[in-house]
């Protein structure tokens, strides 16, 4: 046996080691499931703690034999060893007993399985579609059907890198406005699908995670009982920049609910863009940049450079600096088989500003593009 | 570690009085590896024993090299933000870091045990194949070469996860065919590697070695061998769709052509939820050799350990849908599976209670085999436990793909099964060389394994059910003060393990000589029938068993 000094040697070591980390960061710490902000988050909850019970004192018990007989059944207390084996009684109790509890644990078990997979009857249903590396929120169904957006991390690439303090709510943040508004104690109804790769949608608050899987429509739901903002993270990897999709659901009043319905409606009539405007260069551009920084930055890079060969450098390439035809098709399609998908979502005045924009930066001088130009080529 | 020269002037056990020693020929001509020395005597070797060492070694290396990217992981996520690598190289980290620690480092582990100690523990002179156990080996280091090239490719080695789940596994570069041919080359040695046990164990044992007088860690690995064939094959046509799909316009796993992403998953999970238990069950097999040896008392349950062992085998492939509670099955399936899963408890739960009782009025000592036994015991129970709170759906489905899960086969796969190999090479290593190992030294190594183990992998349970999702190269702020602690853990066990190098190589070389039978209570043919260290042919004449 090692001496006992030694170990405490070690251990005392391992704890300053523990505590120099511990002081180190400056938020609490978090060591359980977060507060259930939805009755069947609140159900996991308990479940977790049963089971958690159950755990320890089976473990206890177990191991509390194991010591003892490691103090207790020494050689070097001059323990003589026993030669009994096999015993079918005991053999029998434990391989019954434990079969019952588990039996007597699955049935409140499968009664919460059974209400976690019933979507029906929904308020509100919104469909996600996951996008590497964005959430596609599209309300289809009850107040508010026919609110559409693109939400992506509103944290900037600054604070990322370590260039900038890291804000409160780092990589848990969308894009303001781009969160998923919601009414208290409305059951609402979330589909899920992808354009690209499997994603899960997940908000640990409200207790539900579901896949997002290409090509397919998937449900979950939820009821939330408290007002709050909700932050969760794609759950499933899905590419390069997995760890930052956030997800950002907001719960409010009836009240504030409709006001939200109303304003964003009377948004998204200002805002649509009208296709057969005709731009100048610098305004496109500026617009462009925008559009770059929250769709294409994070493989093309803010120089242009990408990170190759995976993701191809816009600096000089062929397609941004060639035939415009060219260039709005990529965009527009994408390259099948790569992580360049396509942006159609984008309405044409955001596709024609984004391609301008790469098209006038860094070394590039390739002219400008309408957004008439890219509608002529949507099919 | 059988290359050294043998210090011991011992009687023979089983009366052959030809040299044993290790660089000479025998009096009846077949030397090492069919007479040719040096590197070619490696490359050539039909000898089990040089087979098993030839494992073993690989295997260690590969722990170094996954290890190394382990710690690389724990390096960028010691703070929030990117510092080191940016998040196409993480992932690629926490790919090749899975695969080359499960198919690299652990599996190769257990089958240079299962080289060296089959044959000797059934009085059989070799493995039945000989040819074909040296090529087993021989492919591995071609499937590792192309799992670390995969790295240097365009593109890099590819970021999607030892699971590589469709479809992102057809966005990768070239490294993603590296990556799925070393996966072809390395299930085709298992394949043979467990042919050859499954046959040795069934024809060459010695006369009165039945069945059930076989030592537990034969059991365990005529079952894995079983295991082994039925799995690999689905991998491999998991992986062989995943190359069409990527190069032959197959659409097996995209919707677009008829297929189903989720159609790979449950591919794979047949595959990878056996292959849990081809790693757990020779680890079980070498704790079932380690504990009655320093209990000083025969294992309490032998006959319902077989059982047990079986039980969890069959039941190991009904299992493999709980990986995939959030992909939207029917609520029949999830029940289903969560049912099943649990039932796996029940012989886990007498395997662990037959341990125990064993312990129970034995005559223990804990020297370090039986220090790492006791640390499998405690630790991959409590691994074996939390799999019981993520077989509970409604709580998988909130931490399926979060630290929780990560912390949980790290639980099983490290303190599990590697600390199973560290009791196993502590247990043999005066076996295989002759020498002793410094006992000291081997307790600090399993002081220091066991400390920062726990500080690397507790921890995350906390992150798991806060929130933190895994295979993130960044995280939230709230998560900070855990993963800083994971990380000084992870660079402190990563060091620790250059100890074990220095304990093998120090009894290698100047380790005092070893008696035949070292641990008093160990009762299998290896000790009671073979001089120490043992010589290179052994078995030549049958041992008969009353």
């Amino acid at each position: 046996m090692m001496s006992s000094q030694s170990v405490r040697r070690i251990f005392l070591l391992a704890c300053a080691l523990a505590a120099a980390a511990a002081c180190g960061a400056a938020q609490a710490l978090e060591w359980n499931l977060q507060p259930a902000a939805s009755a069947m988050a609140a159900e996991i909850h308990d479940l977790h703690e049963y089971v958690m019970i159950l755990v320890v004192v089976i473990f206890v018990g177990v191991f509390g034999f194991m010591f003892y007989a490691c103090y207790a059944h020494r050689k070097s207390k001059g323990h003589v060893a026993a030669q009994f084996h096999e015993n079918t009684t005991v053999e029998i109790i434990w391989t019954v007993i434990p079969a019952i509890i588990l039996v007597a644990f699955a049935w409140p078990v499968t009664k919460v399985v059974i209400a976690q997979k019933d979507a029906s009857a929904a308020d509100i249903t919104i469909k996600a579609t996951g996008i590497q590396w964005k959430w596609d929120y599209e309300y289809i169904k009850g107040e508010g059907e026919g609110i559409h957006f693109v939400s992506t991390l509103g944290t900037p690439r600054d604070q990322i890198e370590d260039r900038a303090p890291k804000g409160e709510h780092y990589l848990l943040e969308v894009e303001p406005g781009t969160e998923v508004w919601v009414p208290i104690g409305k059951k609402v109804r979330i589909l899920t699908t992808a354009a690209d790769v499997v994603h899960a949608w997940w908000v640990p608050a409200l207790g539900l995670k579901q896949d997002a899987i290409p090509g397919f429509i998937r449900d979950t739901w939820f009821r939330a009982d408290k007002v709050g903002t909700y932050r969760g993270q794609c759950a499933e990897l899905c590419g390069k920049e997995h760890g930052f999709m956030p997800i950002v659901v907001k719960v409010v009043s009836q009240e504030d609910y409709s006001k939200w319905v109303g304003d964003r409606k009377k948004a998204m009539l200002a805002a649509a863009d009208d296709p057969s405007k005709t731009w100048t260069l610098p305004d496109l551009v500026a617009r462009g940049e925008k559009v770059y920084a929250a769709n294409c930055v994070a493989c093309h890079q803010a120089n242009g450079k990408g990170t190759p060969p995976a993701f191809p450098p816009l600096d000089g390439s062929k397609i941004a600096t060639g035939a415009k035809a060219g260039h709005i098709d990529m965009v527009l399609n994408g390259k099948p088989n790569t992580a360049m998908q396509s942006f159609k979502q984008l309405n044409d005045t955001e596709i024609a500003a984004v391609i301008t924009y790469e098209r006038n930066s860094w070394s590039n001088k390739a002219g400008e593009v309408q957004p008439a130009e890219v509608k002529a080529r949507r099919k | 570690m059988s290359s050294v020269p043998h210090a011991h002037d011992h009687d023979h056990a089983h009366g052959h009085d030809h040299a044993h020693g290790h660089g000479h020929d025998h009096d009846h001509g077949h030397g090492h590896g069919g007479g040719y020395g040096g590197i070619m005597r490696w490359i050539t070797t039909t000898n089990h024993k040089d087979i098993g060492t030839l494992y073993l070694w690989f295997s260690f290396t590969m722990f170094m090299v996954g290890g190394v990217m382990a710690m690389a992981i724990r390096l960028e996520l010691f703070s929030p933000g990117l510092q080191f690598f940016n998040p196409d190289l993480f992932n690629q980290f926490t790919t090749m870091h899975g695969l080359i620690m499960v198919f690299g480092a652990i599996m190769p582990a257990f089958v240079g045990f299962a080289n060296w100690q089959i044959p000797m523990m059934i009085g059989a002179p070799d493995m039945a194949f000989a040819r074909l156990n040296n090529w087993s080996f021989w492919l591995l280091p071609f499937a590792a070469s192309l799992l670390v090239l995969s790295f240097f490719t365009p593109g890099g080695a590819p970021g999607v996860g030892w699971t590589m789940y469709a479809p992102l596994t057809v966005q990768m570069g070239m490294g993603m065919d590296l990556t799925i041919f070393a996966v072809h080359i390395l299930g085709m040695s298992s394949i043979l590697g467990s042919i050859n046990i499954i046959t040795t164990i069934l024809n060459m044992r010695a006369p009165g070695m039945t069945l059930m007088r076989m030592p537990l860690f034969v059991w365990t690995w005529l079952i894995t061998a079983y295991l082994l064939v039925a799995a690999m094959p689905v991998l491999a046509g998991a992986v062989t769709m995943t190359l069409t799909d990527r190069h032959f316009g197959t659409t097996f796993f995209n919707a677009a052509g008829g297929g189903d992403p989720v159609l790979y998953q449950h591919i794979f999970w047949f595959f990878g939820h056996p292959e849990v238990y081809i790693i757990a069950l020779p680890a079980f097999g070498v704790i079932s050799q380690v504990i009655p040896a320093f209990s000083r008392k025969p294992l309490f349950g032998y006959a319902s350990m077989v059982y047990a062992t079986s039980a969890i085998a069959i039941i190991s492939f009904i299992v493999w849908a709980h990986h995939m509670y959030t992909v939207g099955m029917p609520v029949t399936g999830q029940l289903f599976f969560m049912y099943a899963t649990m039932i796996i408890a029940v012989p886990t739960g007498v395997k662990v209670f037959n341990w125990v009782a064993t312990m129970w009025k034995g005559s223990l000592t804990f020297e370090t085999p039986m220090l790492f036994a006791l640390g499998f015991l405690f630790l991959f129970t409590l691994g074996g436990f939390t799999g019981l709170v993520l077989s509970i759906v409604p709580v998988d489905i909130q931490l399926q793909d979060t630290y929780y899960v990560v912390a949980h086969f790290h639980y099983v796969m490290v303190a599990g099964a590697l600390f199973s190999a560290f009791a196993g090479i502590y247990f043999w290593l005066p076996k295989w060389t002759g020498k002793m190992y410094d006992e000291t030294l081997g307790k600090w190594h399993f002081w220091l394994t066991l400390i920062f183990f726990n500080m690397i992998f507790f921890v995350q349970h906390f992150l798991g059910l806060a929130g933190m999702p895994r295979r993130i190269p960044d995280y939230p702020l709230m998560f900070e003060t855990w993963n800083k602690i994971s990380s000084i853990g992870a660079f402190g066990f990563g060091l620790s393990q250059l100890l074990l190098l220095y304990v093998v190589l120090k009894c290698i070389r100047s380790g005092e000589p070893a008696p035949q039978k070292p641990w008093e209570g160990a009762d299998s043919l290896e000790w009671t029938h073979l001089p120490t260290p043992v010589p290179y042919h052994t078995f030549e004449t049958q041992p008969v068993l009353k």
